[in-house]
């Protein structure tokens, strides 16, 4: 029985059930996908590397993952501060703060574009106050870092709101009757505890805002070479029937996002054995 | 390994939102009004302020103009579309979302941990990468593209293609929210039913579905909202033809860049509402998981 492809269960519907998710999956999912390495192949090793690495792919890549990266810090910073403060503190409205952090997951992501582009437009509620400042928000890489951290902001929140939940009181307690200060106890203390949590968090902001597109291309300005984010440029060489120019960079993204994929899942790993349990709450919807 | 999962859900073990703590475990009141301003402060600015626009801007022309974007055919026809493509692909999504959970969630076998990275899949993938994906299969230079136009089947540039990407971005919802609620539940119950002589059908509408009809509900939402407001996918298959092929999200597109601020942002509020249903069913259903 060691070598059993499954454990006996009285239970039926095994075959039937198994079935239908590995067919579902592999048209829905593993046929469409391979169906693009595939086309990339065709390509041959040198054109594709001579399109991944033109001048406008990296330039675009510079603005996703620098923009994302950014964003993705902001979110760690605020998430882990806007976790702690729902989870420690009373305070009105808060029961809307705590449900209103996953508007960002539940609003369709045209909606998020067009509203934050009016808001930072030169004419915007904040654009004018910032342009007065000399700061330009929209159709620049600021703008881009806005989008994507609205897009991410419930990550981190969501991550390391249940461990600072189940956090126990006593480890304070022990750490304040040994002398420590609050902010020792913060940093000596809480912050190891909430680290992979917050890290898991971070890095599925950081995964998602390097894939997005609808929010951002509404406040990007999109100019090739500054503000021109990895999938717009895929979806110019669309528009102008450049299908292995478009494939190329596809192909490029999706190994970066497998490779993201897998590090978030160690990620998880880490964080789940660190702490003893194994659910996090993220539902991204777009 | 069942251990593995790292599935969301609505979380249904959540402890008492706040622990009170005094003297040494806790921060000066100054410092605590000082973190819980900077916080508010920074939801604020990023989710109150967004949704406020987009309802003050549906309305700054009065109720009559918001009205009369929803007099317009193509709006109607993007609002038709949007419901159908929501109405093909969450039910196909959920058929698959219970027998993945049900068979990831019941049985040890080979393989599983691999399955469950697999469902996943689609949420790692960038929208717009997931569009080009059909392009590739069904497009004019596409795989199967020539054979099915010769056929007289268009599938990109037109609904077929649309509902396609729209159950691709939408796949991993419904079966991520069982999961967990379903592996929590055990086999025990079942296992009871069957000795009692009910057959598999009757086991799973009678003992299962009850169990877990708060998180399937959850997912169903969730996949409707990914659905309905879908833009980068649906971008990159539907050829942007009006009253034919743009959903809503795509006819806000099409009314922002044409200077028509109050009709996108009156289509817009549609789907800023359905967010906030969204958001209250998702409060409703961990309130009813937790009692």
């Amino acid at each position: 029985m060691a070598l059993a492809l499954r454990q006996r269960s009285i239970l039926p519907g095994f075959g039937l059930t198994l079935g239908f998710s590995v067919l579902y999956l592999s048209l829905i999912v593993l046929i469409p996908l391979s169906v693009t390495f595939w086309k990339a192949s065709t390509l041959g090793w040198g054109s594709f590397w001579h399109i991944v690495t033109a001048a406008r792919a990296i330039a675009s890549y510079e603005v996703t993952f620098g923009c994302s990266l950014v964003a993705a810090v902001v979110n760690l910073f605020f998430g882990v501060l806007t976790a702690w403060v729902l989870v420690r503190y009373t305070f009105p409205l808060k029961r809307l703060f705590d449900s209103l952090v996953d508007l960002p997951f539940a609003l369709p992501t045209a909606v998020a574009g067009i509203a934050l582009t009016s808001i930072y437009a030169p004419n915007g509620w904040l654009g004018r106050p910032l342009l007065a400042l000399g700061v330009h928000a929209a159709y620049t890489r600021l703008g881009i870092v806005i989008a994507l951290t609205f897009i991410g902001l419930p990550f981190v929140v969501r991550t390391v709101q249940p461990v600072l939940e189940d956090l126990d009181s006593e480890l304070e307690e022990a750490a304040a009757s040994l002398g420590a200060g609050r902010w020792q106890t913060f940093g000596r203390v809480l912050l190891p505890t909430i680290l992979p949590a917050a890290l898991t968090g971070f890095a599925l902001a950081f995964a998602r805002a390097v894939g997005e597109y609808g929010s951002v291309i509404f406040i990007a300005g999109n100019m090739p070479m500054r503000t021109e984010i990895t999938p717009l440029l895929i979806v110019t060489k669309l528009e102008q029937y450049d299908y292995a120019g478009a494939t190329a960079i596809a192909v490029a993204m999706l190994v970066v996002s497998f490779a993201m994929l897998l590090a978030i899942n160690l990620l998880q790993k880490w964080s789940g054995s660190r702490l003893g349990r194994e659910e996090l709450e993220v539902l991204p919807i777009g | 390994m069942a251990e593995a999962i790292t599935w969301g859900e609505a979380r249904p073990n959540r402890q008492p939102a706040t622990v009170p703590r005094t003297g040494a475990t806790s921060e000066p009141a100054g410092v605590r009004w000082l973190l819980i301003g900077t916080a508010a402060a920074f939801l604020a600015v990023f989710l109150f302020l967004p949704l406020a626009v987009v309802f003050s801007t549906a309305l700054e022309k009065g109720a009559f103009a918001y009205f009369k974007t929803f007099a317009d055919p193509d709006t109607l026809s993007a609002i038709r579309l949007t419901l159908l493509a929501a109405g093909i692909s969450v039910p196909l999504n959920v058929a698959f979302g219970i027998a993945a959970a049900w068979v990831i969630g019941k049985f040890e076998f080979f393989g599983k941990s691999l399955l469950i990275t697999l469902i996943d899949l689609p949420f790692s993938v960038s929208p717009v990468v997931a569009g080009l994906v059909f392009v590739l299969l069904f497009g004019l230079q596409g795989l199967f593209g020539p054979w099915l136009i010769a056929h007289g089947v268009r599938i990109i540039f037109a609904i077929p293609g649309i509902v396609l990407v729209t159950i691709f971005v939408t796949f991993p919802f419904v079966a991520r929210e069982l999961l967990p609620t379903i592996q929590a539940q055990g086999n025990d119950e079942e296992e009871a039913a069957l000795t009692l002589g009910a057959n598999g059908w009757k086991t799973f509408w009678r003992v299962t579905l009850p169990n877990v009809k708060w998180a399937l509900l959850y997912g169903v939402i969730l996949c409707n909202a990914r659905a309905m407001g879908e833009f980068g996918a649906v971008s990159v298959v539907s050829g942007h033809i009006r009253g034919l092929t743009d959903t809503m999200p795509l006819h806000i597109e099409f009314l922002y860049n044409d200077y028509q601020f109050v009709p996108a942002f009156a289509v817009a509020s549609l789907l800023a509402l359905l967010a906030l249903v969204t958001l209250v069913a998702k409060s409703i259903v961990e309130w009813r998981t937790q009692s």
